[in-house]
């Protein structure tokens, strides 16, 4: 008997039948809808006898362009389930007066705008970025796939199962309730001696890995594998922010993984890095994961910037103005994002001489934003402008994250933020930059290349109700905030008793509605869109007569991307080859050398979720023997050495034959 | 590396459009430049560790410090071990610009045995400094201590693992491009482990018995 | 059609790695050799034989020795230099060395005025606040 309870531990660790949340009705609704629904979609793939095409052409595939697409599915999956947490908050806040407790408890709540926050940031903004980075860098300078496909997929299927790892905390254990950055001590083990920070580290860790390592891959892109010509100051705006954007993760995210694993070693094997006592500092977590932290915000920012650069000057029809100062300013940003991070704790107490320095640095920062945005502007002055739904998004955020930077350059006044630090006022001004760029800017850029992507247009009537519910829904979910922010109102609250506070939360509650359409309206635009798709049809592959070398491509492009490398004379590419009439080369075509696909990512990060798993649980058996199998599935991995193959020129010419014959069809 | 405007289709030079693309374009290999890129990853993780080394090195706790602890001999052998290994593995680099397998192999070996008895050595001081009662859970500095110097050790450790891989697939597959290139790898990361070194023996143990 | 581009990637695998990339000489790993064990010596005599009275002293010039056997390895073992891989080598050095000096020397001065402001008082003191 002694030997069987030492088994059972051995392999559960902690992990019992406890750990599912029978108790909470809302996780049981939750869990009801979603095994319904996976149901439905399994056994739609089952049906439609699609396991062996996703397998194949998904989910071992190493094209960029699959891998970009699968990266900004998971961000807009992983956004229902971050906008349902805030939905809730909104619905609990405006709600939760006096008397009346809301319907969520505060170990609920304190869950709900952590994982809000978490998934918002690593499982929304970033895929969704990274994706669109992944699928149209590549394109744009000419090139083939990125530098190391392997790693591309790799870097995929690690940020999805740590988004996995947060998805199962829903139903198996709790998820932390510290708050985004799990702050020490709340987070320390006595604190927290739940799976709650653990599921948090780990779902963090492992999807650390994929970034840094996507990191390594853009940046060897751009700076290897340009098309001939294409020196640094033709490369499109939109490359010159990915470029800065990945050397910006190069150099951030080790931080958090070091970070992250010191608070797992102070949990796990008792050190005293932020312990309160035995000579540890919870400070020193807070200085260390904000030099992460302000880093991070700008590499959710800086492509965003990119986007809108690529579509201001598209639906202008005009270069973009200013490009050499465009690319100072984006190198600048990068640097500064450096010299700041202190701004996010002026109020734990370094002094008049430390938040001095920091608060001129933040305010310095806003200046070259400052430069880039009166370069759209200008470049739309006496431009031909196309209200497409693109550029509503792009007008929309111009607006939009002025505002919410000016609110972040009176945050950077030490005395102010004094005030304002932790208030609703800094979570207005934080959601106000980042859904004014980079949700809008994601928007944008969704309107934006989904023809390239898949062959047609999105129907533009449901964008723009989309725009409209989010621009407006925005407006009354976040001034109320700023208004409560300056009355002091502190953030993560769920019960208030003032009642004269509870009109600016239904306020806010109203708005979220309004997104909560926007957000209908886009699921509506995608399935509209695919209905009508023979209207919508892209066919010359260029629909918005852009200026990027993407667009000289057919909608969506082959595999190999361009029959023939294309050879740069000037910025704007695209535009230089219509303006002096390229036309395409009809003969000529060689065999195309290309990447295979593999299981090896997909498995690989699967025994790293497993591991996860394990280590929340204390399931050690477990946890080591997955850690043994990653091991020997890497080093296995490494003992394949024919990982490529050869798209046959014979194959090369009735692909671009097909494209010929289809242009020819609709002049 | 790349050619402009090289065209192989026999079309006349008034085409406008043969100066737009090339059929001879093969983009360099980026290997050795992305782990160099992650190699400057690794350095800010080692930073993340030398910076709470730094913050919390002081914090004794009322325990023992570095110059109760720390035996310079060790620390001057163990030394000595890894700048010998980094020659080591610089000769098995000239072998292999020889294309000499089996001294390649020999050299790799070599590194690898040094490397096994820096790692050997310093798990043997931190299994004794458990012992004493010193352990990465006793104090704020003892904490920082074992943090860095044991994730250098591990990342030795790994090296020493890869370095095994390499030699196995050496041996099968010969030098070739595909190998030197990761034996160049293997070389970066070999260094820059020696030279994060450096700053653990100063930084660490050197101004660690300071009084 | 399909001819001539099997030799091209064994071709282009002997020539991509780089340009300017520099393969080091029994020499010049000699030399770096030699370097290290002197610089690596000296400050190990200058501590266990506390060869400078004041500690800080001390400190600061094995500091300088460590931080000139750093430049030591990058050039004789790293072969780091301003050619290898277009430049890009020597860059991303240089912007990891910034990071670093900011990184530290940011949070050492930083966590200093934390510590010193933060420390727990006693009632004396907390009565005699300005």
């Amino acid at each position: 008997m002694f030997d069987n309870i030492d088994l059972t531990r051995l392999i559960f660790g902690r992990l019992s039948l406890d750990a599912i949340p029978y108790h909470e009705p809302i996780l049981i609704a939750t869990f009801m809808g979603v095994a319904l629904g996976g149901i439905a979609v399994l056994g739609a793939i089952t049906y439609f006898r699609l396991w062996m095409t996703i397998w194949r052409d998904w989910i071992t595939s190493i094209d960029h362009k699959k891998i970009g697409i699968m990266y900004v599915v998971l961000g807009l999956v992983m956004l229902l389930r971050g906008f349902a947490d805030a939905v809730m908050m909104r619905a609990q806040q405006a709600m939760s007066f006096g008397h009346n407790m809301g319907f969520l408890p505060p170990h609920h709540y304190d869950q709900v705008f952590t994982a809000h926050g978490v998934i918002m940031i690593f499982f929304v903004a970033m895929p969704l970025v990274t994706g669109l980075m992944n699928y149209v860098v590549p394109l744009q300078i000419g090139a083939r796939d990125v530098a190391f496909p392997f790693l591309n997929n790799f870097s995929f299927w690690m940020t999805t199962f740590g988004a996995g790892l947060v998805m199962v905390s829903l139903f198996v254990g709790e998820f932390a309730k510290t708050g985004w950055l799990a702050y020490p001590p709340l987070s320390g083990i006595l604190a927290s001696p739940d799976t709650g920070v653990d599921y948090y580290i780990w779902a963090l860790q492992i999807a650390g890995v994929g970034t840094l390592l996507s990191g390594v891959n853009l940046i060897v892109t751009i700076v290897k594998m340009r098309a001939p010509g294409m020196n640094m100051m033709k490369m499109p705006v939109f490359t010159w922010t990915a470029l800065c954007t990945n050397v910006l993760i190069v150099a951030a995210f080790p931080v958090l993984t070091g970070v992250l694993a010191m608070l797992s070693m102070d949990r796990y094997v008792g050190t005293h890095f932020f312990t309160t006592d035995l000579g540890g500092s919870a400070m020193m977590y807070v200085n260390m994961i904000w030099i992460w932290g302000h880093p991070e915000v700008y590499i959710l920012v800086l492509p965003i910037f990119g986007v809108f650069s690529e579509v201001v000057s598209t639906f202008s029809n005009k270069r973009l103005f200013g490009y050499t100062s465009m690319v100072y300013a984006t190198v600048v940003i990068t640097i500064l994002s450096y010299l700041v991070w202190l701004h996010h704790f002026f109020t734990m107490g370094s002094g008049a001489s430390v938040n001095s320095f920091f608060g001129i640095t933040t305010m310095i920062i806003s200046i070259p934003t400052g430069a880039k945005m009166f370069n759209w502007l200008f470049t739309m002055y006496r431009g031909r402008i196309r209200f497409e739904v693109p550029m509503l998004w792009t007008m929309g955020f111009m607006i939009t994250f002025v505002i919410g930077g000016m609110t972040g350059v009176l945050l950077a006044v030490p005395p102010a933020d004094f005030v304002l630090h932790n208030s609703l006022f800094l979570i207005a001004h934080f959601h106000n930059v980042i859904i004014g760029g980079v949700v809008f800017g994601v928007f944008a850029a969704i309107n934006y290349w989904f023809p390239k992507v898949f062959g047609y247009k999105l129907d533009s009537f449901w964008g723009k109700c989309s725009f409209w519910f989010w621009f407006i829904g925005f407006y009354f979910a976040f001034v109320p905030l700023y208004v409560l922010g300056l009355m002091g109102v502190t953030r993560r609250m769920s019960h208030f008793d003032d009642m004269s506070l509870q009109i600016w939360f239904q306020i806010a509650a109203f708005g979220a509605a309004l997104i909560a359409l926007g957000i209908g309206s886009f699921l509506i635009q995608l399935v509209v869109s695919y209905r009508k798709r023979e209207q919508l049809r892209d066919v010359t592959g260029d629909p918005w007569n852009a200026r990027t070398l993407e667009w000289s491509t057919s909608s969506p492009p082959p595999d190999y991307n361009f029959a023939f490398t294309p050879v740069v004379h000037d910025q704007d590419a695209w535009a230089d080859m219509k303006k002096h009439g390229f036309e395409r080369p009809q003969t000529g075509f060689v065999d195309i050398h290309m990447p295979k696909n593999t299981a090896a990512g997909f498995i690989i990060a699967a025994i790293s979720f497993v591991m996860g798993f394990g280590l929340i649980w204390h399931m050690w058996l477990i946890a080591g023997l997955s850690f043994i199998a990653m091991l020997i599935a890497i080093i296995a991995h490494t003992f394949n050495y024919k990982r490529d193959y050869y798209i046959p020129a014979s194959q090369v010419i009735d692909t671009e034959g097909a494209r010929t014959a289809l242009l020819a069809s609709h002049v | 590396m790349s050619d402009i405007a090289v065209n192989h289709t026999g079309a006349a030079s008034a085409n406008p459009s043969v100066r737009f693309y090339t059929d001879h374009h093969h983009p360099e290999n980026g290997t050795l430049l992305g782990f160099w890129l992650y190699l400057m990853s690794d350095c800010l993780v080692f930073a993340c560790l030398f910076m709470a080394y730094a913050v919390l090195g002081h914090n004794y706790a009322a325990g023992p410090s570095g110059a109760t602890l720390f035996e310079l001999p060790v620390v001057a052998t163990n030394t000595a071990i890894l700048l010998v290994s980094s020659i080591t593995y610089g000769f098995a680099m000239l072998t292999m610009q020889k294309n000499n397998k089996a001294a390649t192999l020999g050299w790799l070996a070599i590194t690898g045995l040094l490397g096994a008895a820096f790692v050997t050595l310093e798990l043997k001081e931190f299994i004794q400094l458990i012992a004493e009662g010193a352990g990465p859970t006793r104090s704020g500095f003892l904490t920082s201590f074992f943090s860095l110097v044991g994730t250098h050790g591990l990342h030795v450790s790994f090296g020493i693992l890869w370095l095994v891989t390499l030699m196995v697939q050496v041996g099968k597959h010969g030098l070739s491009p595909e190998n030197k290139r990761r034996l160049m790898c293997l070389s970066m990361f070999w260094h820059f482990l020696d030279v994060v070194w450096i700053g653990v023996f100063t930084f660490v143990y050197l101004m660690g018995v300071l009084p | 059609m399909s001819a001539n581009h099997n030799h091209d990637h064994e071709h282009h695998d002997d020539h991509g790695h780089g340009e300017g990339h520099d393969h080091g000489s029994l020499k010049s790993y000699t030399i770096g050799f030699l370097l290290s064990v002197v610089l690596t010596a000296i400050p190990f005599w200058l501590v266990m034989g506390k060869v400078f009275d004041k500690s800080s002293v001390t400190a600061l010039v094995i500091l300088g020795f460590a931080a000139v056997q750093v430049v030591v390895h990058m050039i004789y073992f790293l072969h780091v230099n301003a050619k290898a891989e277009g430049g890009w080598n020597m860059l991303g050095l240089i912007f990891t060395l910034m990071l670093l000096f900011i990184m530290m020397s940011g949070s050492v001065w930083v966590m200093y005025h934390l510590n010193h402001n933060m420390m727990p008082m006693s009632a004396g003191e907390v009565r005699n606040l300005p």
